[in-house]
């Protein structure tokens, strides 16, 4: 059987951000950087999705998407927060209706920043999260308890 | 000259046992050129492999059991279909097993709640009815050329089928593209991701779940490209009609990932018409050559 890192498949989700770090995003796929050498594939589907990478701020109205989108997913699951906006909220942080980057609603194990985040760093990101990927898939395979990325305000590893 | 009942079980196991390999092979093969059509490296070639081996690999979860069972059952009808064709019965019934399995995936693809996956299912079944005319006329062209449904004897006429009836040939291969779920007919699937049917029929289907709907597709397609392998093979020169048969499987094989990659989805009514007007055309003007010259 085939290492499991070898077809790791995205899911791209546009919390709020300003389209700069989607467009990065989708540049990756692209002839230039063409991330399908590595079995990536972005899938619309959170269902089949193995990697999870959200792009801008969490705000209230996308909060539950978001929650449902993490959930739909099934273990073992990578998130990837792209840009500062989904790290942290970023130049929208102060906005009355953002409630800050994607660690305020779901688990975030990997922070790519930048903004825009460039296709190199996010590629770094997706990497570092395939690596994780293994290594959760290793847990669930020794039916031990799954490590979690960090959550604000919660606990975490 | 009849096949020993021995040899023909041996061909009925061999795709059983090698269709999913080959029809993998040939999926890894056509992302490949597809990635080179885009001016893209592409992924490796047994990355379909890749795939389903890690999508059984995840945690199993399902969104109701019926979808497990009703996958199943249309994986096995398709093996059933194929492993039949390739022992050599009644060409008529592989087909009309065919579309039975097809029931099977379209309720797979009911049974959830998404508006999606039910969107998907409408459209596999609507992709059905725009397929079966042309399906149902190429069993019946082989009985024209050949004067029998049966695949062995089909498979050992003395003029290869496709000389007698080039109409129907061309009405089944343009039917491929609905039944390999290309571009521009890919309405109940969409392989492109963010189109506004995510995954369409398979949205609810993850992990293992997906991985029987891959292989069961790949049966298919080895399935498919065995019938147009029919329409070119005869027993006068059974090397050289063989051969040109790999050929043209392969021909036509390459031919749906251009049409895939140079084409955009059309609406299915225009799907519809398009592929009920080929398909009468082509096997209309044929049948009425057929009448004209014997
Ligand atoms: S990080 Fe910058 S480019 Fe990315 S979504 Fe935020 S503001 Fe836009």
């Amino acid at each position: 059987m085939a290492d499991i890192t070898r077809s790791p498949w995205l899911l791209h989700y546009d919390a709020s951000s300003c389209n700069g770090c989607d467009i990065e995003v989708l540049a990756c796929l692209t002839p230039v950087f063409d991330v399908e050498r590595f079995g990536i594939v972005n899938t619309g589907d959170p269902m089949q999705a193995d990697i999870f990478l959200i792009t801008g701020a969490v705000n209230a109205q996308n909060a539950p998407v978001v929650k449902q989108i993490y959930d739909q997913m099934s273990d073992p699951k990578v998130v990837v927060a792209v840009g500062v906006c989904a790290c942290t909220g970023g130049v929208f942080k102060e906005a009355y209706n953002v409630m800050g980057g994607a660690d305020k609603v779901i688990p975030v194990d990997i922070y790519v920043p930048g903004c825009a985040a460039r296709p190199q760093s996010i590629i770094d990101g997706v990497v570092a999260a395939v690596g994780l990927f293994k290594e959760r898939y290793m847990q669930l395979k020794n039916k031990q308890p799954l490590s979690v990325g960090h959550l604000e305000g919660g606990e975490g590893s | 000259m009849l096949t020993p009942l021995s040899v023909r079980f041996i061909y009925a196991i061999a795709y059983i046992v090698l269709a999913p390999f080959i029809g993998g092979l040939l999926e890894g093969i056509g992302r490949k050129i597809s990635a080179r059509m885009q001016r893209r490296v592409g992924p490796p070639l047994l990355q379909p492999f890749y795939d389903i081996s890690k999508l059984l690999k995840k945690k199993r979860s399902q969104v109701t059991r019926a979808q497990g069972f009703l996958l199943t059952s249309y994986m096995l009808l398709i093996i059933f279909t194929g492993a039949m064709l390739f022992f050599g019965t009644d060409m008529l019934m592989c087909f009309l097993m065919l579309s039975t399995a097809a029931l099977f995936l379209y309720l797979a693809g009911c049974v959830t709640t998404s508006p999606y996956s039910s969107l998907g299912a409408q459209r596999e079944l609507i992709q059905e009815m725009a397929y079966e005319p042309a399906i149902l006329l190429t069993a019946l062209g082989f009985y024209l050329a050949v004067g029998s449904f049966d695949v062995e004897t089909i498979y050992n006429s003395p003029v290869s089928p496709i000389m007698i009836i080039p109409g129907f040939f061309v009405a089944f291969v343009f039917i491929l593209t609905i039944k390999m779920r290309k571009s521009p007919f890919d309405e109940s699937t969409s392989h492109h991701p963010h189109q506004e049917l995510v995954k369409g029929l398979t949205s609810e289907m993850s992990g293992r779940n997906l991985a029987i709907f891959n292989v069961t597709e790949w049966y298919e397609t080895v399935f498919l490209l065995a019938v147009v392998f029919l329409f070119i093979k005869n027993s006068s020169a059974p090397l050289v009609s063989g051969l040109v048969g790999i050929g043209v499987v392969l021909l036509t094989y390459f031919l749906e990932i251009l049409i895939d990659n140079t084409s955009a989805r059309v609406h299915w009514e225009r799907m519809l018409t398009l592929t009920w007007a080929v398909t009468l055309c082509s096997c209309g003007v044929n049948l009425l050559v057929l009448m004209i010259v014997r």
